[in-house]
Formats: C-alpha cells, sequence, structure tokens
C-alpha cells in the first residue's frame, strides 16, 4: 500500500529554484533515506511534505488526505501535518515543557486524550528510548543525545503514518550519534514509514529499505539500499560516494 | 536648620492613606498597557501592511508625546469633541492616558521578545498539530514572557512614578496628598521627602518580587 506519494514538486525561494519537480512514493513501512550534497534541496524537501515550506507547486498525497499546493487551504494543511511527525535537526523540543510534557503536549492539546492516560502512554515512549528516568528534566539539562530522543518520542506519541527526520544526527557529538541512530533503528524494525534526509552514509545503508540521491534540486538516482549503494549507476552518484568514503578514510 | 524629621513620622500615615488609589491606577493601566501592548505587537508583526502600518503609526505617536500632554488631551480635550466623555472621571482619564502611552512601549518589547524565541518551537508546535492559536497560548507565550519580563517591570516601575502626574487632573494619590499636607505647613522638604520614600519603597518591594517571578520563569533553562 502507498502511504506518501509527491507528484512534481516545485519550490523556488525568490530567484533560486530549490526543487525542479520532484515525485516520489514510500510504502507503508517503508523506510526512504534521502541523501546528496549540501544545497541540492533534501531538506526543503521534506519540509515541503507537511508545509513547513510551502511548494509552489505540488500534489501531495500521505495517508488519506490528498493536498494540492496551489489551492488546499489551512484547514487542509493542519489535516496533511496530522499525517507525519517530524524530527529535527536541532530537536527543537518545547523548551518550557519538561521530557514527558514534551511527549504529551499534543496528545492533550491536539488529540484531547486525557491527561492521565497521555501520561501512561507518554511514559511507555520515554521507557522505549530509554529516558524514563529523565521525565521531569528540561530540555536545557539533556544532552543533545537525550533532547532528540525526547523528539523521537514526542514524534511517536501521534501515531503518525510517517515519521519525518531531517537531519537528525547533524548537530549531535560524534559520540552521541549512536544512541540516537540505535533508537531510529529500532523503529524501522517496527516497520514504521519513515523518511530520513542523512549524510549517515552507513546508517542510510543499514536501515533504509530505499535511497534517493539528490543534486541540484533533482532526483540523480534512485534504488533499493543494498543495489545504490553497491552499484550505483550515474557518476554524480559515484563521485558523491567516492567522496564520502575517501573522507571518512581521511579521519 | 530648619528640618524636623518628627513631621516626616506624622504625615506619612496620612500619605500612606492614599497608596490604594496610586496602585490601582498602576495596575489598572498596567492590566491595560498589557492587553493593547499585545495586539500592537501582533499587529507589528502581522504580514498585513495596513495592519503593520497601523501599529507603528500608533508606537511613534504615544511614545512621542509627554505624559502630561496626553492626560490634559484625554480628561480635558475629548469632552470637547465627544459630550459622552464628560461623564469620565479623573481617575479613569489616569488610566488610559497611562495605559494608552505604555502600550506602545509595551508593544515594542513584546515585539522583541517574540521575536527572540527560536523559530524551530512553532515549526514543532505546527509539525505535531497545533494551530496557530494553541502554539502561541501554551509554547511561544510562555517562553516570550521569560524574555520580555525585565523591561516589562521596568514599563511597571515607569508607571507607579507617573501616577504622580493625575494630581493634574485633580486626583487625590499620595504625591498630591503631599503636596496638599506641604502647603499646611510650609514643611516642604519633608512632606516631599517622605512621599519620595514611599515611592522608594513601593518600588523595592515590587523589585523583590519581579526577581522572585524571574526565577520562577527560569526554572525550565538552568542547567
Amino acid at each position: 500500500m502507498l502511504m506518501i506519494k509527491v507528484t512534481n514538486l516545485r519550490k523556488s525561494f525568490k530567484d533560486l529554484v530549490v526543487l525542479k519537480g520532484i515525485d516520489l512514493e514510500v510504502k507503508d513501512g517503508e523506510v526512504l533515506s534521502i541523501i546528496g550534497p549540501s544545497g541540492s534541496g533534501k531538506s526543503t524537501l521534506i519540509r515541503c511534505l507537511n508545509f513547513l515550506e510551502r511548494p509552489d507547486s505540488a500534489i501531495i498525497e500521505i495517508g488519506n488526505v490528498k493536498a494540492d499546493a496551489q489551492r488546499c487551504t489551512s484547514r487542509e494543511i493542519r489535516k496533511l501535518r496530522l499525517q507525519t511527525a517530524m524530527v529535527f535537526q536541532n530537536y527543537n523540543l518545547f523548551r518550557n515543557k519538561t521530557a514527558l510534557q514534551n511527549v504529551t503536549e499534543a496528545l492533550i492539546v491536539v488529540k484531547k486524550m486525557p491527561k492521565k492516560q497521555a501520561e501512561e502512554l507518554g511514559m511507555e515512549l520515554l521507557r522505549q528510548v530509554g529516558l524514563e528516568d529523565k521525565r521531569d528534566n528540561y530540555p536545557a539539562t539533556l544532552s543533545g543525545g537525550q533532547q532528540q530522543r525526547v523528539s523521537i518520542a514526542r514524534a511517536l506519541a501521534l501515531r503518525p503514518h510517517a515519521i519525518l527526520f531531517d537531519e537528525p544526527t547533524s548537530s549531535l557529538d560524534p559520540e552521541l550519534v549512536t544512541e540516537v541512530l540505535q533508537v531510529i533503528k529500532k523503529i524501522a524494525e517496527m516497520r514504521t514509514t519513515m523518511i530520513i534526509v542523512t549524510h549517515e552514509m552507513e546508517f542510510a545503508r543499514d536501515v533504509s529499505d530505499k535511497v534517493i540521491f539528490m543534486a541540484d534540486g533533482q532526483i540523480v538516482e534512485q534504488g533499493p539500499s543494498k543495489e545504490f549503494f553497491s552499484h550505483p549507476q550515474h557518476e554524480r552518484t559515484k563521485q558523491f560516494l567516492r567522496n564520502y568514503h575517501a573522507g571518512s578514510r581521511a579521519l | 536648620m530648619n528640618f524636623d524629621p518628627a513631621y516626616i513620622l506624622e504625615i506619612l500615615p496620612r500619605i500612606i492613606q492614599y497608596i490604594p488609589i496610586t496602585l490601582l491606577m498602576a495596575v489598572a493601566a498596567m492590566v491595560l498597557a498589557i492587553a493593547v501592548g499585545l495586539v500592537l505587537a501582533f499587529m507589528r508583526n502581522s504580514q498585513n501592511k495596513f495592519l503593520s502600518s497601523g501599529a507603528a503609526v500608533y508606537i511613534s505617536f504615544f511614545r512621542a508625546i509627554p505624559m502630561l500632554v496626553q492626560l490634559f488631551l484625554i480628561y480635558y480635550g475629548l469632552p470637547q469633541i465627544f459630550p459622552v466623555f464628560t461623564k469620565m472621571d479623573a481617575v479613569t482619564a489616569a488610566i488610559i492616558g497611562f495605559g494608552f502611552k505604555q502600550a506602545a512601549f509595551l508593544a515594542e518589547i513584546f515585539r522583541a521578545a517574540f521575536n527572540s524565541v527560536d523559530k524551530g518551537q512553532m515549526e514543532a508546535c505546527l509539525t505535531v498539530g497545533m494551530t496557530k492559536v494553541q502554539a502561541y497560548r501554551r509554547i511561544i507565550l510562555p517562553q516570550a514572557a521569560r524574555n520580555a519580563l525585565p523591561g516589562t517591570g521596568n514599563i511597571f516601575i515607569s508607571l507607579i512614578k507617573e501616577t504622580s502626574l493625575a494630581f493634574t487632573l485633580g486626583v487625590v494619590e499620595i504625591f498630591a496628598e503631599a503636596k496638599m499636607q506641604a502647603a499646611e505647613s510650609f514643611r516642604f522638604f519633608e512632606a516631599y521627602l517622605a512621599v519620595a520614600l514611599i515611592y522608594w519603597v513601593l518600588i523595592v518591594i515590587y523589585s523583590y518580587l519581579q526577581e522572585k517571578l524571574e526565577k520562577y520563569l527560569d526554572r525550565p533553562y538552568r542547567t
């Protein structure tokens, strides 16, 4: 079953054309990684899916909601947003709320769940990401890795049709990357539909079913993860992967 | 030396009786200023050119004219144009005057406070399905409040002091009472010193309370 379908997504910032007509599909339970050089438009792409950036044109279908970017209302946009949850590069935890409140906030405010029930579910999710003992900590007292795990719990709480990860480990200290990747991997194994924008190539190969390589606002190459990494077809992809490996070897 | 400390002690209780009217004006004007200031801050930040330039003109006007001129304009001037205002009493006029003026200053403080909240907070709210109103109420406003508190506190301190101008409209508050006592006893220095001390104490108490509030609002952000 198709979970996400994007048709002809175009987006410009003033004169700069960032996305030049993207089409993509993600099946239910599938994990899609989007890789590519900085400025290739991958973050903009994922942010267009929940209208944090409004596409100039696109038809976006997620779950059972379909939105045409050129004529959808703010009510439709909100409905579309409820289909997904997002994990940000900078975590974006609610800074005035504790870890547990971050997870329960939308359950109580948006889903109108009774507080007690929301807290039980919240604790269950904090346990899943290994942070039940941090329930009353404010984000300022948590490490980057812990904050990102809370934000993953917050995303899971809504039981979205898909979770969008926008470079979830890019602002973490190297030694904190693993704990976050492990949590994401665990969720992926639970057949959660996910789109992950990432620079972690090993992780992308490991966790995803499908990989898209983007450059200059276009999809250059896409394919099943194993094939993509072992036999890239396009010269641009080969060069990108070569540079990446050369970089890791240099370290 | 012609200085009588005992006289200060004698008139202090008489002046203190009028603290409630001083505080009433300051607090009521503050509530009004916060309400109008918030609306102005939102208008100023709005995409709508009409709203944002309307707020800009308001802020520019009320920041420019002296408090006293504005009080006279409202209390003595308005009734001439709109007869309904003849029924307005002096305290109400003073509260409106103080409130509308300080709203202009608060609007700028609030706007800066809102803009200082990380953009990612609103994005996170939207992605979990909150409406903008819910996001402002539960996430953005509480964080902006902490940033706005020191500036807002200064406005309240100005307000407490500015209430002394209400005597020009015939309101008897602590300063007016001190003035009348002085006129009776010719002990000007003692009377004005007494009222000065009262203002000082009021503001010391308020500053203490604000510090407590600041500490409380700061809780989530201490590492």
